[in-house]
């Protein structure tokens, strides 16, 4: 499926050899092949548009470097633009002010908040702090007893709720459990939803106003599809959202979404899940997100190297 | 509801405008189907056939040509195959599989409950033996719609899990064996090679089973699923699909390329996280609701 980009993109190469500067017309046949790449990784389609004429903006009129055709120049201003839109450099968790700090995970069914929620927890203890898990998905049967058993494969404390007990009262009765277990960190799994659920999106908020959270990351599927920007819109529109996790990008999926989700909110994406593993949380690197939504790590090293 | 308005468009309020036939509309038409994940490859295939039919019949209104696409994105979907009748073996195995999230779990609990509101005896098998309270996941789903759960204890081995399922599906003269998988990326090979396995252990015990596999497809996914598709069909031989999660906004449109490619059908859908909210598949309807 991917390799016809490299293909696609020699056939590029060579229809623009011998050409010293990039003018409209050859610059936009490379386009329409970078341009279908965006859209077969799931980058969404208005996305795509505003990147590509932001492109075609650019590299009008650029003289092509020695060492590169034309084509290579088109790509190598689509790759530094892609690390641009992406976010240029790792962002760390943000975890300042008094203690316990919170971290809010938010995010449709299934997106993998739960294990995320350990994998941090994990993270953090290695880090020297002392996280503590709070279950606050008290809908999903048995979620409750995934965190449960996660944490203590972590070996962090994790609140236990009572018979019947709401998510908000929970995110209370956590703050405390916090102060007893001399925990500095809180990290809030919340149940699955969906971005149109009112009442659900409603008792965000309320979880949110009772923790006032130094962070709310939306965990997001990096297989997610043309609807990425739609849930990321509605998440920080209602929330306010502070970073991104995007997860099973051990898969093979392109991970579009990143462009989307990173496109429609601002918010940096801050990690990746790479596993089911409680270690497999890497943090995020704009470039190799570059270079494996176009589908080229090949091309783009070679690239870099000239 | 406005982050929807503004950023995905109905296919719908283009073509049923009474506009003139053109090759705009068509580039309308185009960002619609590539906006609900049908992809690029399928949405050219579509274009070609729909400008073809146009230009035989030339329709002078345009929603002419949403009938037009209706058709054609009906019969992607219409696979012939058998159907799924679960009384046609006893016990009739089911295999449940699909990657990680996509709502595997869930959807057995429906079709376990909707089986049993037609009079079968399904047994569920808790064969995801590796994530964390999986099994206790499908047990209280067992408890709540009074079915049977055959279990082990975590980290055991799926296939012996299953092998005992089968003994007292027989046993006890259950019509029905569903078998709930852990969710493993289609490209870890180890994992397959244990899907394998646990397939191999099936046939071997009861000849001709499973007579379902099912792959559980999330209606959020983008192109991935193609991936996903191939190689679980690859590994166990994808029987039918299951699209979830289509109460959301994501129109599943990915799943038109997959039925298409694979020539496997679609056999039910999930609208929502509770028992019954899971629907038989239907072309029609599913179109609709992606043009809508
Ligand atoms: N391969 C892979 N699987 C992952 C990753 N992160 C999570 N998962 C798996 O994805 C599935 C869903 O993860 P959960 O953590 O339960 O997801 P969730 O968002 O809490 O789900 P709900 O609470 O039902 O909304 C599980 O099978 C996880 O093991 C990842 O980075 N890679
Ligand atoms: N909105 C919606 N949510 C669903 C649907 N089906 C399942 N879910 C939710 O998706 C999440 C994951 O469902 P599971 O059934 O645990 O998924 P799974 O495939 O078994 O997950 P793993 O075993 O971890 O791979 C849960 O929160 C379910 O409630 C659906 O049709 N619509
Ligand atoms: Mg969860
Ligand atoms: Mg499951």
């Amino acid at each position: 499926m991917f390799e016809n980009l490299t293909a696609r993109f020699e056939k590029v190469f060579r229809f623009l050899k011998g050409q010293g500067k990039l003018t409209e017309a050859n610059i936009k046949e490379a386009l329409r092949e970078v341009r279908l790449a965006l859209l077969e990784a799931d980058v969404n389609y208005r996305v795509v548009k505003d990147f590509v004429s932001r492109i075609q903006e650019r590299a009008v009129g650029q003289e092509v470097m020695s060492s590169l055709t034309p084509g290579q120049q088109v790509i190598k201003i689509v790759h530094e633009e892609l690390i641009k839109l992406l976010g240029e450099k790792a962002e760390p968790l943000s975890l300042k002010g008094p203690s316990p700090v919170t971290v809010l995970l938010v995010g449709l069914q299934g997106s993998g908040k739960t294990t995320t929620a350990a994998k941090l927890a994990l993270k953090l203890k290695k880090d020297g702090r002392h996280p503590c898990l709070v279950p606050a998905d008290v809908y999903r049967p048995a979620a409750i007893e995934q965190l449960r058993v996660l944490a203590g494969q972590v070996g962090v404390p994790c609140y236990e709720p009572g018979q019947g007990e709401s998510p908000e009262s929970i995110v209370k009765a956590a703050l405390n459990y916090a102060g007893s277990q001399r925990c500095d960190t809180l990290i809030v799994d919340t149940a699955g939803r969906l971005h149109i659920d009112r009442d659900l999106m409603e008792e965000l908020r309320r979880l949110k106003q009772i923790l006032s959270p130094e962070e709310i990351l939306l965990v997001v599927d990096a297989m997610t599809g043309q609807d990425a920007v739609n849930v990321a819109e509605a998440f920080h529109k209602e929330l306010s959202i502070t970073g991104v996790i995007l997860t099973k990008l051990d898969g093979d999926a392109r991970g579009g979404a990143a462009l989307s989700v990173r496109a429609v909110t601002g918010c940096p994406i801050k990690f990746v899940g790479v596993g089911e593993k409680l270690d497999a949380l890497e943090i995020f690197h704009p470039d190799r997100m570059s270079s494996r939504i176009l589908g080229m790590g090949d091309i783009l090293s070679a690239i870099e190297k000239a | 509801k406005n982050a929807r308005e503004s950023l995905s468009k109905k296919i719908d309020t283009v073509v049923a405008r009474g506009r003139p036939v053109d090759q705009e509309l068509l580039e309308e038409l185009e960002e619609a189907l590539i906006m609900a994940d049908v992809g690029v490859n399928a949405t050219s295939l579509i274009m070609a056939r729909i400008t073809e039919v146009i230009k035989k019949q030339r329709p002078q209104d345009s929603s002419k040509v949403q009938d037009i696409l209706k058709d054609e994105l009906v019969n992607l979907l219409t696979i012939p195959a058998h159907p799924l009748d679960p009384s046609s073996a006893k016990p009739f195995v089911i295999m449940v599989t699909g990657v990680n999230g996509v709502g595997k779990t869930t959807t057995i609990a429906k079709l376990a409950n909707y089986w049993k509101n037609q009079n079968f005896s399904p047994l569920l098998v808790a064969a995801d033996t590796f994530r964390a309270a999986a099994i206790d996941q499908l047990v209280l789903w067992g408890e709540r719609i009074r079915v049977p759960v055959i279990k082990q204890q975590p980290g055991a081995d799926p296939s012996a899990v299953v092998y005992d399922a089968l003994e007292a599906a027989i046993s006890r003269k259950h019509d029905l064996v569903i078998v709930d998988t852990a969710g493993r990326m289609h490209t870890r090979v180890n994992l397959m090679e244990e899907l394998k396995k646990i397939n191999r252990v099936i046939s071997k015990k009861l000849p001709g089973a499973p007579h379902e596999t099912l792959l559980v497809i999330d209606a959020t996914t983008g192109q991935n699923a193609l991936s996903q598709a191939r190689l679980f069909k690859e590994a166990v031989g994808i029987s039918g699909l299951v699209v979830t999660k289509l109460d959301g906004t994501a129109k599943g449109g990915t799943v038109i390329a997959l039925c298409h490619e694979l020539g496997v059908p679609i056999r039910f859908i999930g609208v929502g996280e509770g028992l019954d909210d899971i629907e038989p598949f239907d072309p029609v309807a599913f179109v609709e609701a992606l043009l809508g």
